[in-house]
């Protein structure tokens, strides 16, 4: 699906991480950890094309994503669901429209009406669906981007911090949504600060862990 | 073809994508109605200069002067044989001797109206029509050197080149402060739609990250932006057709100033403004869009 081959990327004369290598098979489930400032993000954005690497390939199924243009990157999107901290709505734009963007810009804007109901529900965001982003809450708003995220049924989907601004029980609930999906067989790839959460899913599936530190991405330890 | 349908057609859910900016909408509807409306009024003087230049033109290419030796000895032979001479020109279709009273008339701006009209030595004046089509100018001025001495034939071609000239001039004018005032919307434009485009830089974010390609997301500036140059171009040429329609009306061959506006197929041209404006507005903000989605990367 995503791989990445001894990829190195710095910027600002500084190396944020070098030679690292990465491959997210289908159906595979990964977290990604580490502290903040270690490159989580931006390793997250190698992975859907938002960012090219300055050394190494990427590959985004298949494609040497270095050397996509613009439309290409496009198309490789409509495959990949992302999830953002900050969620990132367009604030003018109801909840439902927001959810139904990726289907909208991708000229399938009438299959929106099919799916956004049951993906509400899916999501426990039917009542809130004509209410605009700053009136959500942070859980509603994360919950409402994973199912922005996968109302295209993308093959695989990143989410960077999905539980970083909301509470225990709410966190639960966004990991059994994703676990839900990656049982669905899509690949997850999620970058966290959340022990405890990783810990969570560890019981319910078979997820690799791997630690973005100094540079260089290993697996985690016996800490987890 | 289905580039321009699907622009006028629209997508609801893809124009709502991107929210409504009221500064550059205002500008750029303010900027479209000025110009038009400027355009409107030069379309209209041009016009007016035009037809009144070729209307005189015309009437001077059809008409001659023929200036007879003021020799009170010989002019009423000389008269005789000028008017026999003009009689049988062909092409010659009136021709007619000025009256005193006539030459009194045309020279009483620069001698008053006491002029003594008998005691000075005044040309006898006659006024010759032509048709146009078998009229010889060089062969009627060599009949007249054979067979009236001293007669000198003015055809007015010393008039009317210079007065096309200056038509020509006019409508060149005319045309160049059109282009340039195509120009300045086209300016105008990509300033508000580059504007609008750095003022949506999070929203166009947005719509990469969940997969809309460049063209997607260029097509709803474009939209927009083209049916308001198009709006604000048909509010200014209704406003300037207003004010060309107070112009005092009348006969425009007596003065330019009177019947400035637009005849016939004239009218075409202050309707396509607006269709002009959009053409321009849809290719100004087209390029403008896809330059900064460029940058944007």
């Amino acid at each position: 699906m995503i791989e990445l081959e001894n990829v190195s990327y710095g910027y600002g004369g500084q190396t944020l991480f070098s030679h690292i290598s990465l491959t997210l098979a289908p159906g595979s489930f990964h977290f990604l950890t580490g502290p903040s400032g270690a490159g989580k993000t931006t390793l997250l954005r190698l992975c859907y094309a938002d960012l090219r690497a300055n050394k190494g390939k990427v590959r985004v199924f298949g494609q040497d994503a270095g050397a996509l243009n613009r439309d290409e990157v496009a198309m490789s999107r409509r495959r990949i669901g992302v999830v953002h901290q900050d969620c990132q709505f367009l604030d003018h734009l109801s909840i439902a429209e927001n959810i139904a963007l990726p289907l909208t810009v991708s000229g399938r804007g009438h299959e929106a009406a099919q799916n956004l109901h049951e993906l509400l529900n899916w999501v426990g965001l039917g009542p809130q669906a004509n209410q605009r982003p700053p009136e959500l809450s942070g859980g509603e708003r994360q919950r409402a981007a994973l199912a922005r995220a996968v109302i295209v049924s993308p093959d695989v989907i990143i989410a960077d911090e999905p539980t970083g601004n909301v509470d225990w029980e709410m966190s639960q609930r966004l990991l059994s949504l994703l676990i839900e999906l990656n049982k669905m067989g899509k690949t997850i790839l999620i970058a966290t600060h959340d022990l405890a959460m990783i810990r969570a899913a560890k019981s319910d599936i078979s997820a690799r862990v791997l630690r973005l530190k100094d540079g260089q991405l290993v697996q985690a330890g016996a800490e987890l | 073809m289905r580039a321009l349908l699907e622009l006028m057609l629209g997508d609801p859910q893809a124009d709502r994508a991107v929210p409504q900016t009221g500064m550059t909408v205002r500008l750029t509807v303010f900027v479209a109605a000025v110009m038009a409306f400027l355009a409107v009024i030069t379309l209209a003087v041009s016009f007016t200069t035009n037809r009144v230049a070729s209307l005189w033109a015309a009437d001077l290419a059809q008409s001659a002067t023929l200036r007879l030796p003021a020799d009170p000895a010989t002019a009423d032979a000389l008269l005789l044989s000028a008017l026999d001479v003009l009689e049988t020109t062909p092409g010659v279709t009136r021709v007619r001797a000025l009256s005193q009273d006539e030459q009194q008339a045309l020279l009483e701006p620069w001698f008053g109206p006491d002029l003594p009209l008998d005691a000075l030595p005044v040309p006898q004046l006659i006024e010759i029509v032509t048709d146009g089509d078998d009229y010889d100018v060089e062969g009627l001025r060599a009949r007249l050197s054979a067979q009236v001495p001293g007669a000198i034939l003015d055809d007015h071609t010393a008039w009317r080149a210079p007065l096309l000239d200056a038509a020509a001039r006019v409508r060149l004018i005319g045309w160049s402060v059109i282009v340039l005032i195509g120009a300045t919307v086209a300016a105008m434009i990509t300033l508000a739609a580059q504007a609008a485009l750095a003022g949506n830089a999070r929203i166009i974010a947005v719509l990469r990250l969940v997969g809309a390609k460049d063209a997607y997301i260029a097509r709803a500036f474009v939209r927009r932006f083209t049916l308001r140059a198009a709006g604000g171009a048909l509010v200014g040429v209704l406003i300037g057709l207003g004010v060309v329609s107070l112009m005092p009306q009348g006969d425009a061959t007596s003065s330019l100033l009177l019947g400035v506006g637009f005849e016939g197929a004239e009218w075409v041209w202050p309707l396509l403004i607006p269709v002009l404006a959009a053409i321009v507005a849809f290719f100004a903000t087209r390029a403008a869009a896809f330059r900064r989605l460029r940058e944007q990367t």
